[in-house]
């Protein structure tokens, strides 16, 4: 090779080129999935993803269903990314109070929010909260891990249940309080859950919707899971569905298949000892009870034109002794200087873009909704048009990770790296297999802390 | 390892089975057949134009095939073939759609219903197993980016 190109080769090649900074602040599908793409850039990129917690993979962990192992096989990408030699994880700092967004602007060329959507909508309705009306989050939480719901007051002595909306997270609670819990031991379901799912008295669950079957929220592999559900019967209310049928051959495939399965499962004897029994057309107005809930009071809903629900001066009582609210999540707005939609609970971006510099993926920048794919997509692009800015922006190079450790250290504030992660991994995995699990939790930041570092 | 890769390769398990090695033999997988199976062409055509021409063991899944070629797909298989996902989306001709042997299950109709570009001749690469009739097979894959502005 000629001696005269080896110094421009050298240089395209070298890894010790002075790297342009990006850092993501969350560690779920959204911040993974964009680092990934981030690794891609043609402009060299160093990439720190920041997360609040001392693990990664946010819903992954925290929100899929322990019954659905598989969905987390996107963990092995994940893993594959963090371990990109250009890529670092920095578990256990959390934006607003660790760190400033003033300060990630400051140390990186590009600073990309993907801290997701954590907050529960509330009902805004009396007797909301009363003992035992619980919202849906928490009880995720409670049989995933998150360290504050692991004492969530949750009585299941309880035979009767409403579940008030019918997202995937309404109908994953719904299965989880009705699946034989042989089909749950498992599962890396927490034991505390375990233990209370084996003793829960539950026979029959609610799925209350506001809107009628033609715009259910659910996807029809879940609706299946629960139709095929071991000893449990899904009943519908076959007045929900008048009129239906007769639309059925106009509907897109999708809404057109999940359509004609309620359907056809209309017919479905009820030949089991529980019940779930999604219900259509209706709106919570009021919760009573005493020392716990006793009974809900249920509008119902008129549909004005296609959409909209609208209520009617008729409603109707239904008793229950545990209510779940699953209405749907929203994001908080970390700092002042990010716009922010406060009624849709997300952040203000063109695309994704926030201003120069910082960029919003994911639920925080679509709101809560969408499949796994969706939020693939969505922060595959937010990364790609990153990539764009930082090839066609100032050529500077920010000082990235330094800065924000000497501000920890100065902080006295202990992070954990991906190591760190894989320690804590190995202990979970290990106190799983003595009880036949794939994994048991750690549940207090303490003992990660202390297993990590 | 290389022999969990031979295993496989033999196409004796379900697929569903065959799945969780796939990151090891990722790994280690060499471009050259471990074994004489049968190879034939398989034609990959991306969103933004580009052809990518890979040599496909008869017996494995599309989605082997894009893993074990290191096809450059981003994202695609995140659920590894369990049918939990459909980022393994792709696209037929009329005509090879109708020569497929094995029709969809519900199942797997109920994971296509969620992807974008959803077609009526749209399968998921995880499920089909490629046969000797397949030479030469040319399949669309769709776009993996979908920016906020579009949804």
């Amino acid at each position: 090779m000629n001696r005269l190109y080896l110094p421009i080769i050298k240089r395209a090649f070298s890894t010790h080129a002075p790297k342009k900074k990006v850092c993501v602040v969350g560690a779920g599908p959204a911040g993974f999935y964009a680092a990934q793409h981030l690794t891609k850039c043609t402009t060299p990129l160093e990439i720190d993803i920041y997360e609040r917690l001392p693990v990664p993979f946010g819903l992954v962990r925290f929100g899929v269903a322990p019954d659905h192992p598989e969905v987390k096989n996107v963990i092995n990408t994940f893993s594959k990314t963090a371990e990109n030699p250009n890529v670092r994880f920095v578990g256990n700092v959390s934006l607003g109070s660790d760190v400033s967004l003033d300060q990630l602007e400051e140390a990186y060329n590009c600073v990309l929010l993907a801290y997701g959507a954590e907050e529960n909508r509330k009902l805004d309705i009396p007797g909301e909260n009363l003992p035992n009306v619980i919202p849906a989050r928490r009880i995720v939480g409670w049989y995933n891990g998150i360290f504050a719901d692991a004492t969530l007051p949750i009585d299941l002595s309880c035979t009767n249940v409403a579940i008030i909306g019918q997202g995937n997270v309404a109908i994953d609670v719904a299965r989880m309080l009705l699946s034989p819990v042989d089909l749950l031991k498992f599962t890396d379901i927490t034991q505390h859950a375990l233990d209370a799912l084996s003793e829960s008295k539950v026979k029959e669950v609610h799925l209350i919707g506001r809107r009628g079957p033609l715009q259910a929220a659910f996807t029809i592999k879940e609706l299946r899971e629960m139709l095929k559900l071991k000893n449990c019967s899904t009943v519908w209310c076959d007045r929900d569905f008048d009129g239906i049928s007769e639309l059925v051959p106009n509907l897109a495939r999708p809404r057109k298949r999940i359509t004609e399965l309620m359907l056809k499962s209309l017919t479905d004897d009820i030949k089991h000892e529980k019940v779930f029994r999604p219900v259509f057309f209706k709106s919570p107005i009021e919760i009573a009870g005493g020392s716990r809930v006793e009974r809900i009071k249920l509008g119902i809903n008129e549909l004005c034109g296609d959409q909209l629900p609208i209520l009617t001066n008729r409603n109707e009582t239904l008793n229950c002794d545990l209510v779940v609210t699953s209405i749907g999540y929203k994001s908080i707005q970390v700092d002042p200087s990010v716009p922010f939609d406060l009624k849709r609970g997300k952040a203000i971006s063109n695309g994704g873009k926030i201003r120069n510099g910082l960029y919003a993926t994911g639920w925080l920048a679509t709101g809560p909704t969408g499949v796994i794919l969706t939020t693939m997509n969505n922060a595959f692009g937010t990364a790609e048009m990153i990539c764009r800015d930082l090839e066609s922006g100032d050529h500077s190079v920010k000082e990235g990770f330094e800065a924000v450790s000497k501000h920890l250290n100065k902080e006295n504030k202990r992070y954990v790296t991906w190591n760190g992660w894989k320690k804590i991994d190995a202990f979970e995995q290990e106190q799983g297999r003595k009880v036949g699990k794939p994994r048991e939790k750690v549940l207090s930041l303490e003992k990660m802390l202390e297993i990590a570092l | 390892m290389a022999l969990r890769c031979f295993m496989r390769n033999l196409s004796i398990l379900p697929k569903r089975m065959l799945r969780p090695n796939n990151v090891n033999c990722r790994i280690f997988s060499t471009t050259s057949p471990l074994t004489n199976k049968k190879q034939i062409e398989v034609t990959f055509l991306k969103a933004d134009g580009e052809r990518l021409k890979v040599k496909a063991n008869v017996g494995d899944t599309l989605l082997d095939v894009v893993v074990n070629n290191n096809v450059d797909l981003e994202g695609f298989g995140a659920c590894e073939g369990t049918l939990t996902c459909s980022t393994c989306h792709l696209i037929f001709t009329q005509k090879d759609y109708d020569q497929l042997p094995d029709k969809p299950t519900d199942e797997e109709l109920d994971m296509l219903d969620l992807a974008y570009e959803l077609s009526d001749t749209s399968r998921l690469g995880c499920q089909i197993i490629l046969s000797e009739s397949m030479e030469g097979l040319e399949v669309k894959v769709p776009a993996s980016i979908h920016d906020v502005r579009a949804e």
